[in-house]
């Protein structure tokens, strides 16, 4: 199952070992000696920032259109039609959807961080046989796809008659994840060791080591992993069409509720192509996760930053 | 516990690894062997929930899934019977398990290299930008945090072949542009403009490892009279072809994978046929599994991907031990 040799594998864990992560990038940055290259990186800067921003100013545009505008592509509607934001609430059980997903946004990042971290400490801190092979082996279920377990799985919370409800969505974040790991292990070991030595000599017990010392000191990384699986899960669209599809509407989850919207609206499906209401609800399914990165912006940057010392 | 051992001492200068020596001399032999099992035992603790979800949901889990691959599995009576090759036979008659393989090895070759190139182009132009850098990567990161969902319904209608935003733009140049979910031609190229559209994670990945390039590199190589493209692919790309390997195993990894974009953009609606040239591996596998619950096939069509996405990383992997540089090696 490992895909990667041991020696490659291992070389990933060294080059990493070196440096928790560090502030964002400020060195290395080389500005442009000339006037035409100043010109040029911010022509090039301009258009990039078109080609990113368009999109959300078209939604937000479209998100404000009567039905049949949706389609002229103007940024600036002719007509404002704001009722579409009130509308939506009653024509899609979106309150229900965006409820179900924070609680189970929620309940999954708080699981697969505190058991992450637990994992972690243990293989950063303690000494035990076997302890680089099972952390290659963490390394390792990272690479395996998706698609191996999902059906096992399935069958799984099928024999615990837990099909159809959240428990499947978050279950296996009880676990730990091995990304999650990977991530906090490194905080751990930059931690100094003397740390705690020196608890331990004062009766510290293992686990007070783990919440006296390493959890107060490695608050960023808990961020980090709590952010990113809010994230993830909040996107999840797969997990929720194998669990939660076959129950009601009032059910489903953000990802799964707005791909049912998207079909229902649809002409093709006896629907009026409301196609601005599936708009106001991209929109506001989205802003909570812009909401998340305007205050984390620094740890999603930190975490992205960090697999780049992977390799 | 002799193994541990030998593998911490074998890498010297590693901070938390060794007790100080003298520690233990003290304390006598024999209360140093029962510290150690104690620790030892702490430690499996520490990680004994990983443990227990890997020996179920990872290990047993594929063991389990590699059962069913050679069973006819009736989920109404949850009985898997075993039919050994059949399903394993099958993937070769189903002209949708390698019509689909195409499909997603086509659309990997495509937006990885796209997405490698692009993430690099817009991690130069970062580095390049000063201090207003750190605003414009806020800005191409946006994309990263809009659920799929959400970048799905949006360009869903911009890459609408009559109306879309995207023929309209090309219209004004003078392109006219191509029906991009209908015309099967187009239908991977649409999915890479959305990839990409998304590709700021490894724009971050590539501007922390510019980061770490030392400067002095480009002083000493621009006194030999070495231009920026030389600087580039003499200091830059060696630098972080650690980086660049790592990009090209994760991305490629998951393009194999693809899901989310493809069933939002062509499968989501079960009563609409959509062009045979949309149908990723990872489409048609959810469908076996959870639409027709074919579980013994589904569960052999993974492992066929496992297989390849296992082959295709080896081979990235034996490659990246001539180009990669590590630093502090050799």
């Amino acid at each position: 199952m490992a895909v990667l040799p041991a020696e490659t594998a291992d070389r990933l864990v060294q080059t990493v070992t070196t440096d928790p992560v560090s502030p964002g990038p400020a060195p290395g940055r080389r500005r442009p000696r000339t006037a035409v290259g100043r010109v040029v990186v911010w022509l090039l800067l301009g258009v990039c920032t078109l080609a990113f921003v368009y999109p959300f100013a078209w939604l937000l545009a479209a998100s404000l259109k009567p039905r049949s505008q949706v389609f002229d592509n103007l940024l600036w509607p002719r007509d404002v039609q704001w009722s579409n934001y009130a509308e939506v609430w009653e024509r899609l059980p979106l309150a229900a959807w965006m409820v179900n997903s924070v609680a189970i946004a929620l309940i999954a990042a708080l699981l697969v961080t505190v058991s992450s971290s637990l994992v972690a400490f243990g293989f950063a801190y303690f000494r035990f046989p076997g302890r680089s092979f099972l952390f290659g082996l963490v390394l390792a279920t990272m690479m395996l796809p998706g698609a191996v377990t999902m059906v096992p799985q399935y069958l799984i919370w099928k024999q615990l008659d837990l099909i159809g409800t959240w428990v499947p969505l978050f279950g296996m974040n009880l676990f730990g994840s091995a990304f999650y790991i990977f991530l906090q292990r490194q905080f751990f070991r930059g931690l100094p060791r003397e740390l705690f030595e020196a608890a331990r000599l004062d009766g510290v017990g293992y686990l007070g080591l783990f919440r006296h010392i390493a959890m107060p000191l490695a608050v960023p990384s808990f961020v980090i992993v709590f952010l990113f699986e809010f994230q993830s899960s909040w996107n999840n669209l797969q997990s929720a069409l194998i669990y939660l599809n076959s129950g009601g509407v009032e059910g489903y989850t953000v990802p799964l509720g707005l791909s049912y919207a998207m079909t229902t609206f649809s002409p093709t499906n006896g629907g009026q192509g409301d196609y601005q209401l599936v708009m106001v609800a991209a929109l506001l399914v989205t802003l909570p996760m812009l909401v998340l990165f305007a205050f984390g912006q620094r740890y999603f940057i930190e975490g992205v930053s960090t697999q780049a010392r992977k390799g | 516990m002799t193994n541990a051992q030998a593998v911490d001492t074998a890498r010297p200068g590693r901070p938390p690894g060794r007790r100080p020596p003298g520690r233990s001399r003290e304390t006598g032999p024999t209360r140093a062997s029962s510290m150690r099992r104690r620790e030892a035992i702490a430690g499996y603790l520490f990680i004994s929930p990983w443990i227990v979800g890997f020996c179920v949901f990872t290990l047993g889990a594929m063991l389990y899934s590699l059962v069913i691959s050679f069973s006819d599995y009736r989920l109404a009576t949850d009985t898997a019977t075993p039919v050994g090759f059949d399903n394993y036979a099958e993937l070769f008659r189903d002209p949708r398990v390698m019509g689909s393989l195409g499909n997603t090895l086509f659309y990997a070759v495509l937006a990885v290299p796209l997405e490698i190139v692009v993430a690099m182009a817009l991690a130069l132009l970062l580095a390049r930008s000063g201090r207003a850098g750190g605003f414009f990567r806020t800005v191409f990161y946006l994309p990263k945090m809009t659920p799929a969902v959400a970048t799905a319904a949006v360009f869903l209608l911009l890459l609408n072949g009559n109306t879309g935003a995207i023929n309209e733009g090309l219209a004004v140049i003078g392109i006219d542009g191509p029906q991009w979910l209908i015309d099967p031609t187009w239908v991977k190229p649409s999915i890479v403009i959305m990839t990409l559209w998304g590709v700021s994670g490894t724009m971050v990945i590539f501007l922390a490892a510019l980061a770490n390039v030392p400067r002095e590199l480009y002083e000493a190589a621009s006194l030999d009279g070495a231009g920026r493209v030389r600087q580039f692919f003499s200091i830059t790309v060696p630098m972080i072809s650690g980086s660049l390997f790592f990009a090209t195993v994760v991305l490629t990894i998951a393009a194999l994978q693809v899901f989310d974009q493809a069933y939002l953009l062509f499968w989501r609606d079960q009563t609409n046929a959509s062009p045979e040239s949309s149908l990723f591996y990872g489409v048609y596998l959810f469908q076996q599994a959870f639409r027709q619950f074919d579980f013994g096939f589904a569960s052999a069509m993974a492992w066929l991907l496992f297989v390849i996405i296992l082959l295709i990383t080896l081979v990235q992997v034996r490659l990246s031990n001539r180009f990669v540089y590590y630093e502090g090696d050799r």
